[in-house]
């Protein structure tokens, strides 16, 4: 390749140009109707469904049999969604809120436990690390939803089935924060910050809460967002370990598709209903997970 | 003079003492800070999967709990159903329509992304909208979409002349429809990690390429996707491990939840969930799980070696 690039520059000064850098504007090409036309398809894509959803949620029981394919919404869709939410048997508002505090408990967990372990992974020195870095970037490919039998035997024994702290437990930690952090410390610590903080005196984790957790801030915030999302929409394990009391969002829809199916205007507007918390947390801050996934790629 | 004598030797002790400790601190700490997520790791993970495999071998049941040791039984008793085969070419179904289209429009996304837009953080939102939905709400949303009779996608084909199909009680548009979910909420995912993968690809080979007079496709065929390879491995290993685990959408896919009057659209992870808490037979259950799991580590090994081919025949062709 770096002679290719040594030809190319020497072809531009052979035609009398000087060899420049180029920015990435002159370099690539602009995209033409064609490139616009078809991020307007993916985007209707996307949309469409939830706007559909919203449609037939927001009209009655025989909106769906109309068949239409693009309408205006009706006006039920608050009456939908109220009677949803004040449903007993559904129990929404019990559910957004335990969602609220699995979510919130299960991100702050996470990003504490990985910093700290990703802290002693990137910037400390200790017999073994190597092989157990591999290990936790091993556990990545172990698919663990598959224990789900052991995994509800053992919170039988310990009576907490029924109970949030079932769905929090198994995800207090995540290796894939571990290695995330891990990823992002190396190269945003410098290593004279420990060395300073050290030799004032600091204990060890002393240099951590003062110096590593602040620096790691940034990709903290982006592997919260990601852990929250995560947890928020998780289903197989909450749905088998929760009962009434304790369900999160998604379990709570699901039994509202079950109690409702003849009435897709109710269920429908449930499902809307439920989108929302997150698509508010997307308004605020879908700009910081867009950037969070792209870095995550290029280290991943 | 000896009082002097008694404070310095406290002195020099002092010192001496929290000259241990910190010595101790530099040793333990590290340990100390890795341990949370490798201990919790051994309990809800390893301990379980390894479990799993002890569950698998008992009678055991949810109410009576552990019974008999009977070896193989559990195993040779799944693998003589046919609701076991049934699921496991529903999963690998499924898995296919999701998986390939996924990772093919996704690159196409990122390809247009890629080139010199205008609002580019607006596309690139629009793009990943989808990935806030709760599989749960997308699943409900799609099976109304994919209904037999009022189902929208149905109206469409109607509309345009072609025949309705039957989304839920045919085996391949079930199969379809519940990858169309997959797709929907992964693809723009996808499509940003390629995105951000291609940016790192140095600008320079591009360069080069058009000086040689290189097309377009040519440069995306012969320059992106060999430099993509390590991203799509990622991204292909990835959708595996995830993939064929499948549940919430299919689970959803009717009111019933148990994939069809046939099983037509029932996945082995249903098959799981219906052994152990529908049959109420936690061994049986269990020897589903590691067939499968055994099932996700050989797949996963296979689409390994098989991307790993296909990219570097690329980048054989860039040479």
């Amino acid at each position: 390749m770096t002679t290719l690039t040594k030809e190319a520059a020497a072809e531009s000064l052979a035609n009398g140009r000087a060899p420049k850098t180029k920015t990435r504007g002159q370099l690539v090409n602009k995209p033409g109707w064609l490139g616009y036309g078809f991020l307007g398809l993916v985007m209707v894509a996307a949309i469409y469904p939830i706007y559909w959803a919203f449609m037939i949620g927001s009209g009655d029981q025989t909106t769906i049999t109309k068949r239409q394919v693009l309408a205006l919404p009706g006006p039920n869709f608050l009456d939908n969604a109220l009677s949803v939410i004040s449903n007993p048997t559904v129990n929404f508002w019990v559910a957004i809120t335990n969602s609220l505090i699995v979510s919130t408990i299960v991100s702050v967990s996470v990003v504490f436990f990985s910093t700290l372990a990703g802290y002693a992974f990137s910037k400390l020195r200790f017999k073994g690390k190597g092989g157990l870095f591999y290990f936790v970037i091993a556990t990545l490919a172990v698919p663990t939803q598959l224990a789900v039998v052991p995994l509800f035997i053992v919170m039988v024994n310990l009576k907490l089935t029924g109970t949030l702290a079932a769905v929090i437990l198994p995800a207090l930690v995540s290796a894939f924060g571990v290695y995330w952090m891990t990823q992002y410390l190396e190269q945003a610590l410098p290593y004279e910050l420990i060395e300073a903080a050290r030799i004032d005196g600091a204990s060890m984790f002393r240099t951590f809460w003062s110096v590593a957790l602040p620096s790691a801030r940034p990709a903290a915030a982006m592997l919260a967002l990601f852990i929250f999302i995560q947890t928020w929409t998780n289903f197989f394990w909450p749905f088998i370990v929760l009962d009434k009391d304790s369900q999160t969002l998604p379990v709570a829809l699901s039994v509202l598709s079950n109690n409702y199916f003849d009435d897709y205007s109710l269920i429908l507007a449930g499902a809307v209903v439920s989108i929302l918390p997150l698509l508010l947390l997307f308004i605020v801050a879908g700009r910081q997970l867009v950037k969070g996934i792209m870095e995550g790629a290029v280290k991943g | 003079m000896t009082t002097q004598t008694v404070a310095d030797e406290r002195a020099v002790r002092l010192v001496a003492f929290r000259h241990t400790i910190s010595r101790w601190d530099v040793k333990v700490s590290p340990y100390l800070y890795i341990s949370p997520f490798f201990i919790l790791f051994a309990i809800t993970g390893l301990f379980p999967l390894l479990y799993t495999g002890y569950v698998s071998m008992h009678e055991w049941s949810l109410i009576g709990g552990e019974g008999d040791f009977v070896g193989f039984d559990n195993f040779a008793f799944v693998l003589g159903q046919e609701k076991f085969w049934v699921s496991l070419r529903n999963t690998f179904s499924i898995f296919l329509f999701s998986s390939l289209p996924q990772v093919l429009i996704a690159l196409v996304i990122a390809a247009v992304l890629d080139t010199n837009i205008r609002a580019k953080t607006f596309w690139r939102m629009g793009v990943l909208l989808p990935y806030i939905v709760t599989p749960v709400a997308i699943a409900i949303i799609f099976s109304v979409m994919f209904g037999d009779k009022y189902g929208i996608i149905n109206t469409v084909l109607t509309n345009i002349g072609l025949p309705a199909v039957g989304w839920h009680s045919e085996v391949i548009p079930s199969h379809i429809a519940i990858a169309t979910m997959v797709n929907f909420r992964w693809t723009g995912y996808q499509a940003l990690i390629f995105l951000a993968a291609m940016q790192a690809i140095p600008r320079d080979y591009y360069e080069a390429a058009m000086i040689d007079g290189a097309s377009r496709a040519r440069r995306f065929f012969s320059i992106t996707i060999p430099q993509l390879r390590p991203t799509i491995i990622f991204v292909v290993v990835t959708s595996t491990i995830g993939g064929l685990q499948i549940f919430d959408e299919p689970r959803l896919y009717d009111q019933y939840g148990t994939g069809g009057s046939d099983g037509q659209w029932r996945t082995l992870t249903m098959y799981i969930y219906n052994l152990g808490w529908g049959e109420l037979n936690f061994g049986r259950a269990s020897a589903v799980a590691w067939l499968l799991f055994i099932i996700i580590i050989i797949f996963g090994a296979i689409n390994l070696a098989i991307t790993q081919r296909i990219s570097s025949a690329g980048s054989k062709v860039k040479k």
